[in-house]
């Protein structure tokens, strides 16, 4: 059951890294065109087309670029000829470390939020809560973030703009970076506290629940027994959705606080139209999206009884 | 039955909510109970019996609330008792048994964990007491391997076991009293039966009182001391089962016992070529074969029954007919030659001549569509009407199923009855002046009084234009009262088949005999006598 | 404080009209619409009467704007003045003129990409719903694996292949939409699909084309309206995100997400006025949220009497 889920999912992510290859096939010209530009002479193409291996037919390039990138080499940028896997590597920390970060806050926050306003349906609490939640989804991440700034930076509090380096402690880190994290705990929390909410609401309507209830059971383990077991998987599921999100959010987020992390590289390389570093970060991304879901969708197999222990 | 009184509701008032509003969906009930006792609450889709059931445990479901009244359990005032108080009731001293197990049962434990819980948490046992009473209580409910089937979890068990299992289950802490929401209603007949012995024996070895919901008579006449009868919210009557059974006092209570007085005038034998002939089909999902070489005809003006259990293949023969599902091997002949096997090769003309209505008029028309366009679409599309003529036509059916055209025409579904929607289908059924209708368990969805309207209408409609009927059903009380032929089906077999007379007459093939014997009768007694012969061996046990 | 505080007032003030505005449509409609009128939250009066505010100065634009919207009026980063209400740009562009021409290009950009997406994805949802068999397998599988890359990491692919032009944004932002408004539809149609009215009109012989307009269509609309809010919204966030990453709508066209890009510097000397933009199109996404959230609540609803 689970390997073939594994299965499943190492799969999607080979025709995920298919469909980002065959994308730059797209490209009107080829690659060389798209570095030299118009005015290039046949022999530079050529000469470039050799160096790139253009002239390998489709699935051979193909192959090399997976290859490649399989082991942590994914070529040069088109920009400044620097190789990708420098400008990514200490990025790709700075980026997890700020998701990670974001992501420490917004899920205990959303989930309390969002079981209490479940439990506590249509009072005060669950109609604020919920009109704050679609005000915050309806913000754009870099409004939140400029509010922010002007609320918490300009007072001196929080600086920012985020100047890291691999000597900065953890404790400096932690502090510098908190006002990136705090803009996406916003966006996240809103969107994660809704649906935490409904998959409650949606539980706790179930016949089970009723036939606890008239077990005279108290209300606490009917919560602890009988609703979270079940409940875990569309947890499970809703975390890694907002898990998910994050990457996105991250994007806007690290140009606004100067962040340097890959969403900022990924900016500049779209651009500069540096299609080698846009392919190797979209694949990151990508492949750390699959994984988020592929862990949710193992998770949320385990906790089912229904699915672990077959008729 | 001078013993003590167990639970005295007076003047019960429930309201439910609806959007904003509230109204009263229970207005005034009384209610005693012994010790010991058993009492059918019977009624419509409606009528509150439920709600009343919830009531006597103190409990109201969301969008209910419970306005007037007292409910006396025991000397315990459930209105005014503390959560603390009802809670340490409930499922110790007044357990629930809910229609449906599959649904009730959590998904994430095992049953026994289950079974356990309220014992323990009740402080009556110990776990491990509680783990050989499970096993006790399991094999007293006859259910198979009692040992192990507590270590399964709820989808690992059939239908039929996970009822006696919650039964089990409701019974740990021994209470005082029972809560039977329609126990049995979503089971097959035969397996109805063996749920309802193994409930009503259980009652009485442990002396709990209960109370009996259920829509059906026959069934709850087998287990109650007592019967109720509810509309509405409003009781109507109360008297002792045999008393109610052998002389009801209100109009309401005799029409629900005439219901199943209907019957069809014995037909002619039939003559000549058939309307329809199903001839040696075997059809398959995928590699499964659901029908196995099914043979039957259908003749110009009459019925033919097809009955069986779920899974029998009943539901997948009409789709073999439609053409929903081309068979793998025989056919199907339309007065004589053959149909296409798939609906995309047939014409229109074939099309026309078989029309079908189904059981549940809710999802057989389509919400957002008037009853003019939805009863004149067939009519336009078969028989070119257009603009005026068209409307008188739809004018015209309305009248035929007996609803007034001014008043519906415009109308959508959503408006109307479920008996009302029920005519709509047939109506539309009639707009394609077919041959042949397939009815799909059309009264199965419906209360027993509307059931027979329906009945009495098909009944008309096919002796005024000589229509053929094939009538898909599990109920054979609906088939005693509305067939010629019948057709017996199981696990995609046809068992048994011919004209109703011979039929209802003995020698059966086992299966016949096994879901004749199943459908309960008006008799407090015929429960008794059915399991005492079939110990007995005379009449088969199981399929 | 004080802007914050106009700020509040303001929105007390839309909160207070649209109170006002329900408060006479009560009294003046009958029938079916007076019920709606009698039914709808206080949120989504606001969000109609904010919907309805955007759609009259983007229609209005040119009438309304004191300058034109490319030129340049006066000096850099001019403040809030008599002349020039809401003051000049890094360039010296007039501030409220560009917000109001933004409502016609930004609004008008996304609801354009948006009613794209929708009618590709939903036609093709229904019909591969309505269809099944490989037809419905070989689209929902190639839609999953499209959908297992995050929107906005695949349409910045997208975008560094084809270039940054407003048309190239619309086509692919619309495309990388279209996917989710596919499987969207497709559930739906699924739920609609396996109904007994449905085959009763196969049995009768209807074709693909009556059963998507008279039969699925009908029952659809409720939840693909509710959809193509939050598309919308989603749409036209993602627009913004990309204007403000200098991906998107670029100047001179007057784009609010670029125009807050263009004067973030302010916001570090703790001047709001690029906060505006910002600020308009949160309004406008709350506003369409709320309706949106009112509708799914009305269908939802309906379902349980």
């Amino acid at each position: 059951m689970i390997a073939l889920r594994l299965a499943l999912g190492i799969g999607l992510l080979f025709i995920v890294s298919l469909i980002i290859f065959g994308a730059t096939e797209l490209l009107p010209g080829d690659l060389a065109q798209q570095i030299l530009g118009q005015g290039a002479t046949p022999e530079t193409l050529a000469a470039l087309r050799e160096q790139l291996g253009l002239n390998d037919p489709a699935p051979v390039r193909y192959w090399n670029w997976l290859s490649g990138a399989l082991t942590g080499d994914f070529g040069v940028s088109l920009s400044n000829g620097r190789p990708i896997s420098e400008l990514i590597g200490a990025r790709l920390g700075n980026t997890v470390f700020l998701a990670l970060y974001a992501a420490a806050l917004a899920v205990p926050i959303s989930l309390i939020l969002g079981i209490l306003a479940a439990l506590w349906r249509n009072s005060i609490f669950d109609r604020a809560a919920n009109a704050g939640a679609l005000t915050a989804i309806s913000f754009p991440e870099f409004f939140v973030a400029y509010i922010l700034v002007l609320w918490l930076a300009q007072t001196g509090l929080f600086p920012s703009m985020v100047r890291i380096n691999p000597t900065t402690t953890f404790g400096d880190r932690i502090y510098m970076t908190f006002l990136p994290a705090l803009t996406l705990t916003l966006v996240v929390t809103a969107h994660m506290m809704r649906m935490t909410r409904a998959a409650i609401i949606n539980l706790m309507a179930s016949p089970y629940i009723e036939m606890a209830r008239l077990k005279g059971l108290s209300p606490l383990r009917i919560v602890l027994r009988h609703a979270l077991p079940n409940a875990l998987a569309p947890i499970i599921n809703v975390i890694a959705l907002n898990l998910a999100y994050l990457i996105t959010g991250v994007v806007v987020v690290e140009v606004v606080f100067v962040y340097p992390g890959l969403g900022q590289l990924m900016v500049d390389a779209v651009s500069n139209r540096d299609i080698a570093v846009v392919q190797a970060v979209a694949l990151i991304f990508a492949g750390a999206y699959v994984a988020l879901n592929l862990i949710a969708d193992v998770l949320s197999t385990i906790t089912n009884p229904r699915l672990m222990h077959r008729r | 039955m001078s013993r003590d009184v167990l639970l005295k509701i007076e003047g019960l008032r429930i309201e439910g909510r609806s959007g904003d509003t509230w109204t009263e969906i229970v207005k005034g009930v009384d209610l005693t109970l012994h010790k010991g006792e058993v009492l059918g609450l019977i009624g419509e889709s409606g009528a509150g019996k439920s709600t009343v059931g919830l009531a006597a445990m103190g409990f109201a479901r969301d969008g209910c609330r419970i306005t007037g009244g007292t409910i006396d359990f025991d000397g315990i005032d459930l209105r005014k008792a503390s959560e603390k108080v009802k809670r340490d009731l409930k499922g110790a001293r007044i357990a629930y048994v809910a229609q449906s197990a599959a649904a009730s049962f959590n998904p994430a434990h095992r049953l026994i964990d289950q079974y356990c819980e309220a014992p323990v948490v009740h402080d009556v046992m110990s776990r491990d007491e509680a783990e050989r009473d499970a096993i006790d209580l399991y094999r007293r409910m006859q259910l198979p391997d009692p040992d192990g089937i507590g270590f399964r979890y709820p989808h690992q068990v059939s239908g039929g076991q996970l009822q006696r299992a919650m039964t089990a289950m409701a019974m740990s802490c021994r209470p005082d009293l029972i809560i039977f929401d329609e126990p049995t209603t979503a089971l097959d007949v035969t397996t109805q039966i063996e749920v309802l012995a193994a409930i009503r024996d259980i009652v009485r070895q442990f002396d709990t009182a209960a109370i009996y919901i259920t829509h059906d008579l026959a069934v709850v006449a087998q287990a109650a001391d007592r019967i109720k009868v509810l509309l509405r919210g409003e009781e109507v009557e109360e008297a002792e089962t045999r008393r109610m059974l052998d002389a009801p006092r209100e109009d309401y209570t005799k029409s629900l016992w005439a219901v199943r007085s209907f019957a069809r005038p014995e037909q002619p034998a039939p003559s000549g070529q058939p309307i329809l002939s199903v001839k040696d089909v075997t059809a398959a999902y995928g590699t499964v074969n659901v029908l196995e070489d099914v043979s039957f005809d259908i003749h110009a003006g009459r019925t033919v029954a097809v009955v069986g259990e779920s899974g029998s293949g009943k539901s997948t023969t009409a789709r073999v007919i439609t053409g929903l599902l081309p068979p793998k091997r025989g056919e199907v002949l339309f007065e004589g030659s053959p149909l296409p096997p798939a609906l995309k090769g047939r014409t229109r003309e074939q099309l026309r001549q078989v029309q079908m209505i189904y059981q549940m008029a809710d999802t057989a028309l389509n919400p957002k569509l008037k009853l003019r366009e939805l009863i004149g679409r067939p009519a336009q599309m078969y028989l070119g009407l257009q603009g005026r003529a068209l409307t008188e036509r739809v004018r015209d059916l309305l009248h035929l199923i007996e609803l007034d055209p001014d008043t519906y025409i415009d109308r959508l579904p959503g408006e109307l009855s479920g008996g009302q929607k029920q005519r709509i289908g047939i109506a539309r059924a009639l707009a394609a002046e077919p041959k042949l209708i397939i009815c799909d368990e059309v009264t199965s969805a419906l209360d027993q009084i509307v059931q027979e309207g329906i009945l009495k209408l098909l009944d008309r409609l096919q002796r005024e234009f000589g229509l053929a009927y094939m009538f898909i059903t599990h109920d054979l009380a609906t088939v005693r009262a509305i067939a010629d032929d019948v057709v017996v089906m199981q696990r995609g077999r046809v068992i048994e088949q011919g004209p109703k007379a011979e039929m209802f007459a003995p020698p059966h093939e086992p299966y016949t005999e096994l879901l004749l014997s199943s459908v309960p009768e008006m008799d407090p007694d015929w429960l008794t006598r059915l399991l005492a012969a079939r110990e007995a061996g005379q009449t088969p046990a199981t399929a | 404080m004080g802007f914050a505080t106009s700020v509040l007032l303001g929105l007390a003030g839309l909160f207070a009209l649209a109170w006002v505005l329900r408060a006479g449509a009560r009294s003046i409609l009958t029938g079916q619409s007076r019920s709606i009128a009698n039914d709808i939250p206080l949120t989504a009066a606001f969000g109609l009467l904010v919907i309805a505010i955007y759609a009259a100065v983007a229609i209005a634009a040119p009438a309304l704007a004191p300058f034109p919207e490319r030129e340049i009026v006066g000096g850099q980063f001019q403040a809030w003045s008599a002349e020039h209400l809401l003051g000049t740009d890094r360039i010296g562009r007039d501030m409220l003129s560009r917000l109001i021409y933004g409502a016609r290009n930004t609004v008008g950009i996304a609801f354009a990409t948006t009613a794209l997406a929708f009618v590709v994805g939903s036609i093709l949802g229904l019909w591969a719903a309505l269809t099944g068999g490989w037809l419905d397998q070989v689209l929902s599988r190639f839609v999953d694996a499209l959908m297992s890359i995050p929107a906005l990491i695949f349409s910045l692919l997208l975008l560094t292949i084809f270039g940054t032009s407003v048309l190239t944004l619309i086509l692919v932002i619309a495309a990388v939409d279209a996917t989710r408004v596919f499987r969207l539809a497709r559930a739906v149609a699924q739920g609609i699909v396996v109904m007994d009215y449905i085959e009763a009109a196969k049995l009768r012989g209807e074709g693909a084309w009556f059963l998507i307009r008279r039969e699925i269509l009908p029952n659809a609309m409720a939840p693909l309206v509710a959809e193509f809010g939050l598309r919308f919204c989603f749409v036209f966030l993602t627009i913004s995100s990309l204007s403000f990453l200098g991906l998107g709508i670029k100047p001179p066209t007057a784009d609010w997400g670029s125009m807050v890009r263009d004067n973030a510097t302010l916001i570090t000397f703790g001047d709001v006025t690029p906060l505006l933009p910002a600020g308009c199109i949160a309004l406008l996404t709350v506003a369409v949220n709320f309706v949106v959230d009112w509708q799914l609540h009305r269908a939802s609803g309906l379902k349980e009497s």
